[in-house]
């Protein structure tokens, strides 16, 4: 097996090449976990989309079941916020960079905080990686914050990490206050 | 059918309808102000048929949830013989929530501040030592939990009605039964709700998310980045929205409408779209003989190509579109609510196209789907905006008002809800 190690981003400012794009050169450590998670992070918080669906393999899944739900419930039988295959996740993405996705327009100002980063194993297609967020959304004086753990299956393609599926399960017992998900989390 | 209406400024001061110059004019004080929350609570929460659940959501003997409805704390639940009765969720001894969980199974229930402890009917089931209280203590059911004061059902559908002295919920129902009908015999096997609740919430008052939920109008503009989508998925946008000759809008009677109306996205019963694939094709081209041979050619296109958005007033919404959603809604402020979505589907449907009708569901509906946001952000923008309104007063919903058949993008089902709320209100308010 590949394993590689993501150099350290020397960041200042917010627009530096994303880390996670470079070659994967040794192994898939907790760091380079780390440092991946932020860079997408700092994607999301800077509205470069066009970077964030880059990251995903071809086929890959983004999901956000209702809060509260198991880790392991299926989009096939629970109703979900987002449940988006690939085609509707780039589909997503090119909504949200329209001005006619009213809700994200203006855009909302957004901060990310990744933590509790962890490798859980390995599964079918690649490597499991858990880690905790809080995230906050603030639009027209009014901030809503977001907060729960996402479970990522990140895999080496063409030697840079490319992210399977993504799932964000918001550890909330309703979407009260916050009454969307118009970002992506 | 429906309620003499006034012809003119008569009723409460919020709502003004000229039906001989075709305007009709709702004030926005309406949606800000905490007296017009108050008299709302008062002539319409206590006093119509306000939807609690389903029966499937609690589908064997001994299930039970717990839910917020009409500003009360409320227990729906089954007891051993299977009977469905709704509890005031409240100890009858001081004040306690009784049941704390938001579902699950069990013959009775037990406070947990001092112990006491009933049965899943209700009653009173704890033994307390002699010398405490009088020997008749209880036997005027002070110690047993309060039911809702009248609960009924129509299809599955419970109400609850905290005027005991109301009319039933058949008649309440009246005309809108037809179309109730139309969503539930989509199946002989039943209807279900699917896994789970989207709980969320929205910065408006209520009143703005009746007129939305079958907002024609507003389609268009609001969800370009919706239709946009649906080309990419359905191909080309091939079926007339509106101005089709099937898109009208019907008034109910007692407040509730509907708007009826073809549209391009796929249907879970029974509009097949290619992505879903050859062997759900099979599935729905079955489904839709089957209506056939049971009602007709023509009900069975009712039933499976026509979509409706129903208000059942003053708060119950069930959207037959690209899946089925039923959907209430609370006001906790004048300008802010408190939004229960779910997802609804016949219980004979197979794995395959069950996944596709929640995949469906989200393209449009929820939190996260590509349109429910953007409503959202509509809703919330008019309620900030409202800010205004001792300068900007009114808002129009004349639109359509000179047609004989008004369109689902017209405003006539909207302007059918709110003369059921100005009549109520004016009642109220004159009692």
């Amino acid at each position: 097996m590949l394993l590689a190690r993501l150099e350290p981003a020397h960041v200042s400012g917010r627009s530096i090449m994303s880390a996670a794009l470079r070659p994967i050169e040794t192994a898939l450590s907790r760091g380079g976990c780390e440092d991946f998670l932020y860079e997408e992070a700092a994607m999301l918080d800077e509205w470069r989309l066009d970077d964030w669906i880059a990251l995903f393999a071809k086929g890959a899944t983004y999901e956000v079941p209702a809060a509260g739900a198991a880790d392991d419930v299926s989009a096939a039988k629970a109703l979900f916020y987002i449940a988006d295959d690939y085609h509707r996740l780039c589909q997503r993405v090119e909504r949200l960079k329209k001005d006619a996705a009213h809700s994200e327009f203006p855009h909302s100002d957004g901060l990310r905080l990744i933590s509790n980063v962890r490798i859980l194993g390995n599964v079918d297609g690649g490597t499991s990686i858990g880690c905790a967020f809080v995230t906050y959304r603030s639009k027209n004086d009014v901030t809503d914050i977001f907060f729960g753990h996402h479970r990522y299956v990140l895999r080496h393609i063409d030697g840079a990490i490319r992210i399977v599926s993504k799932r964000t399960l918001l550890d909330m017992s309703s979407l009260r206050p916050q009454g969307r998900v118009s970002i992506i989390l | 059918m429906g309620f003499e209406t006034p012809r003119s400024n008569a009723g409460t001061p919020w709502v003004r309808e000229d039906r001989d110059n075709h305007r009709f004019k709702v004030a926005r004080q309406a949606f800000t102000d905490k007296e017009v929350l108050a008299l709302e609570r008062r002539a319409i929460f206590d006093r119509c048929w306000i939807y609690v659940g389903h029966e499937s959501e609690i589908p064997n003997a001994n299930d039970f949830l717990t839910r917020s409805v009409a500003g009360r704390d409320i227990v729906f639940n089954r007891d051993r013989t299977g009977k469905v009765h709704a509890f005031f969720n409240i100890c009858p001894h001081r004040g306690a929530t009784v049941v704390r969980e938001k579902r699950g199974n069990a013959l009775g229930f037990q406070c947990f501040y001092h112990g006491w402890a009933f049965s899943n009917t209700g009653t009173f089931a704890t033994r307390i030592a002699n010398g405490n209280y009088p020997e008749d203590f209880g036997q005027d059911k002070c110690t047993d939990l309060t039911a809702v004061p009248r609960l009924e059902n129509y299809r599955g559908l419970y109400f609850l009605n905290l005027d005991c002295d109301a009319m039933s919920l058949a008649d309440y129902l009246g005309d809108a039964k037809k179309y109730l009908d139309v969503v539930m015999d989509q199946t002989e096997t039943g209807m279900e709700i699917v896994g789970g609740t989207q709980e969320y919430s929205i910065r408006a008052n209520w009143k703005l998310l009746v007129e939305n939920s079958f907002d024609g109008y507003h389609a268009a503009t609001t969800h370009s980045t919706y239709f946009d989508y649906l080309t990419s998925t359905v191909g080309s946008m091939t079926q007339p929205f509106t101005g089709s000759n099937q898109s009208r809008a019907i008034d109910l009677g007692n407040g509730h409408a509907l708007v009826e109306y073809p549209a391009p996205w796929g249907r879970p019963i029974a509009q097949w779209i290619p992505a879903w694939g050859d062997a759900v094709k099979a599935e729905l081209d079955a489904k839709f003989a089957r209506l056939a041979k049971l009602y007709g050619e023509d009900r069975a296109h009712q039933i499976a190509h026509l979509n409706r958005n129903i208000v059942i007033f003053p708060n119950l919404v069930i959207n037959d579109i690209m899946a089925l959603t039923v959907r209430t809604f609370f006001p906790d402020e004048p300008g802010f609510m408190t939004v229960n979505a779910w997802a609804m589907a016949p219980k004979d449907e197979t794995a395959d196209l069950r996944k596709w009708r929640l995949y469906n569901f989200l393209e449009f509906l929820g939190p996260g789907g590509f349109a429910t946001p953007d409503d959202v952000e509509a809703l919330e923008s008019c309620q900030r905006a409202y800010r205004n309104h001792e300068q900007a007063g009114w808002n129009d919903i004349s639109k359509g008002m000179m047609k004989a058949v008004p369109a689902t993008d017209d405003e006539e089902q909207m302007r059918c809800f709110w003369r059921g709320w100005n009549r109520r209100m004016s009642q109220a308010a004159a009692s």
